[in-house]
């Protein structure tokens, strides 16, 4: 574990229970200080509460949350010094747009000069430096957004919190706003707590990505490391789209697993996989395999990073073309494998046999609960 | 129709069931040339009806103002002729100016004090949970639904069984009691629109709840709090059964000096105070509405 001092947030055994329904439960979390850390998970799961209650809007029913190292369980919100920025914004609508962004420099002991300025340089940062006079109302959604922003980053708060912020704008302001964000936060250094349910949000902006399911923990890693090496089935089938294979374990030498796919119906010839070893495993065992739909490469093969190449024959049953990639169903060993690949001048067809390529790094494999070993 | 001529082909089928088979074929019939009825008569009806009850209700309120300006003493048309001596008179009368000064005290802190509580009951009501909060709503409510004359009863015995005399407050806290719900009900409504997502941005931003209520809750609650003020003073000011219970000896609101001066006679100057009474109650609601508006939009143009 870091230094205490390098930590922003730490929440400690955290529980919030609303009645007898336990909406969040062994958080257990460091955000170290300048990082970027998303919250993400499906609908329900407990992420704006999580995000509430270190705003201190809601109170926890046990564990511990410290901010810069202060226990702050008992501290008020409008003692946090926190900026949040909510789903919708809640600009002040009776307050011009100066107004809003100096609200909470009236409890900073500033001089009117100074104050003035801290606002002027908030609406640069947000590139929204002419606007001073107008009220919320004569805004597009996405420069609302960003008052929202300029107004939760003045006031120098130790930690940023940010509830769907991107969710209310439309499909291209949002990537545009993705990136901006960014740029700010890493220009502040502000230690950023991001809650969403978009795993493309999440993937593209994070240092760090806590998945979460049923008011639990699933996951916390690098963008990288959940895609990639997710650590339970719930990760691997909410981000991307996974193939789960069921097989059994034939051989285990060298950290590399030699597995065989259970055949689907049909009787066909079953396939066998040699995956880098990610656990114990025995022979014999009952395991899942996952493997990323963009792993599976068919025609050419990917560039070896070592370990073995596997090789299997297929038939394409259906292509679906989505722009840069075509996501491709093909019937393997019995069974339905998703396939994304990019598309190249001669993409497969319906009915071609192809040969798949998969490296033995690029697949996951969890035990019969859906879990990694341990 | 084919059901009823079935049915009567049809031994079995009883005598009832016949007829309510007859009558629905027939309501079904008859109904759908109903629609066709000619318009223009049905219309002129209503609108003839219309016209009169607004008549009816107007009337008299049109002849108390078109009198009060009249130069003679006695209420008969055609008008003899234009004058403002009435009014000349009612500001002369000193029993009439201390009732309307009586009035205007009376409905200005009724409308302060009942519209600062209403405020603060809306809030615990809308914004936090305690037990008890629905007993506690409807208590806030009942005044509107008891009779007047009961609840200027029941405060004035209560008074007495506490031995407290009447006073010029004891009015003052009836008056707040029989306006209170009004104001409630009008705050209430705005609260619920508000969303708690504004004050908590900002509490984030570092404002405590009170800071938080003058600078965020209030004003956006200003439209109420104005509707709410204004049903507070007209309602104080208009009122006369429960202010007869509550007055005190000396004390004289303007309806209830209107109505002790339609004991002796009537007078012309009534119709004076009436229209200066009218002019009043009608204004008043104009002037709050355009501030309301002038708030609404952030107090500017
Ligand atoms: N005030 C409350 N009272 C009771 N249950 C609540 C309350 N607030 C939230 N919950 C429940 O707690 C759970 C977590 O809610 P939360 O708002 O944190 O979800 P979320 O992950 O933010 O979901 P979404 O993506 O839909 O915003 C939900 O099941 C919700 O119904
Ligand atoms: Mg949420």
């Amino acid at each position: 574990m870091a230094e205490t001092r390098d930590i922003a947030v730490r929440l400690t055994d955290v529980e919030k229970n609303y009645g007898s329904f336990q909406a969040v439960r062994d958080m257990t979390l460091d955000i170290p200080e300048g990082s970027f850390v998303t919250l993400l998970g499906p609908s329900g799961c407990g992420k704006t509460t999580t995000l509430r209650m270190i705003a201190g809007l809601e109170s926890i029913t046990a564990g511990e949350i410290a901010i810069k190292g202060r226990r702050v369980n008992e501290v008020p919100i409008h003692k946090r010094n926190l900026g949040v920025v909510f789903q919708n914004y809640a600009l002040f609508p009776h307050m011009s747009i100066a107004d809003n962004v100096a609200f909470g420099l009236k409890y900073r002991k500033l001089n009117k000069t100074d104050a003035r300025e801290k606002v002027r340089r908030a609406l640069q940062m947000v590139r929204l430096p002419h606007v001073e006079d107008r009220f919320p109302g004569q805004l597009s959604g996405g420069q609302q957004q960003r008052i929202a922003l300029a107004r939760a980053i003045v006031i120098e708060p130790d930690v940023l919190l940010l509830d769907e912020p991107l969710s209310a704008l439309d499909a291209n302001l949002r990537e545009d706003m993705r990136v901006e964000l960014k740029r700010i936060q890493r220009e502040l250094g502000i230690a950023t707590v991001f809650v969403t349910h978009d795993q493309g949000e999440a993937l593209a902006m994070s240092d760090k990505v806590v998945v979460m399911s049923d008011g639990q923990m699933e996951q916390i890693g690098t963008p990288e490391d959940v895609y990639n090496r997710p650590t339970s089935r719930f990760v691997a089938s909410f981000l991307g789209n996974s193939n789960f294979l069921g097989a059994t374990v034939e051989d285990v030498t060298d950290g590399l697993v030699t597995l065989a796919v259970k055949p689907g119906e049909g009787g066909a010839m079953p396939i066998r996989l040699s995956i880098a070893s990610n656990g114990r495993f025995r022979k014999g065992e009952a395991v899942q395999i996952v493997i990323r739909a963009e792993r599976l490469c068919i025609g050419r093969a990917p560039e070896s990073r070592g370990g073995p190449m596997n090789t299997f024959e297929g038939v394409v049953t259906n292509v679906d073309y989505q722009g840069l990639n075509a996501r491709y169903f093909v019937e393997a060993g019995g069974q339905k494998l998703q396939v994304i690949n990019p598309i190249d001048q001669h993409p497969a067809r319906e009915g071609d046999r192809v040969t798949l390529h998969l490296r033995s790094e690029d697949a996951v494999i969890l035990d019969d609960t859906g879990h990694v070993h341990h | 129709m084919t059901t009823t001529t079935q049915s009567r082909a049809t031994p079995v089928a009883s005598e009832a069931a016949e007829r309510a088979a007859a009558a629905g074929g027939g309501v079904a019939t008859r109904r759908r040339p109903g629609v066709r009825i000619p318009r223009p008569s049905g219309w002129s009806l209503i609108r003839l009806a219309s016209i009169l009850v607004y008549v009816f209700m107007f009337a008299p309120i049109a002849v108390v103002v078109l009198l009060s300006f009249n130069s003679s003493r006695f209420g008969t048309f055609p008008l003899e002729g234009f004058s403002f001596r009435w009014f000349e008179a009612l500001w002369a009368n000193d029993a009439i100016v201390s009732a309307f000064q009586t009035s205007l005290v009376l409905g200005f802190l009724t409308a302060i004090i009942s519209t600062s509580i209403g405020i603060a009951a809306s809030l615990a009501m809308v914004r936090y949970d305690f037990p008890g909060k629905g007993l506690i709503n409807t208590a806030l409510i009942t005044p509107i639904l008891v009779p007047e004359v009961v609840l200027g009863v029941a405060l004035l015995l209560f008074l007495r069984w506490l031995s407290i005399p009447k006073s010029f407050l004891l009015l003052l806290m009836g008056h707040v009691l029989i306006t209170l719900p009004f104001v409630v009900l009008v705050v209430q409504a705005r609260l619920t629109a508000i969303k708690p997502v504004y004050e908590e941005a900002a509490k984030s931003l570092g404002a405590n709840a009170w800071e938080t209520f003058f600078r965020v809750t209030l004003p956006l609650l200003m439209p109420a709090v104005f509707a709410g003020m204004l049903f507070a003073f007209t309602i104080s000011f208009d009122d006369v059964t429960a202010t007869l219970f509550w007055k005190s000896g000396g004390t004289e609101t303007v309806p209830t000096q209107i109505f002790a001066m339609l004991r002796n006679s009537i007078s012309p100057e009534i119709n004076a105070l009436g229209t200066v009474m009218i002019v009043l109650t009608v204004s008043l609601p104009l002037i709050a509405g355009g501030l309301a508006r002038w708030f609404a939009r952030g107090g500017r143009g």
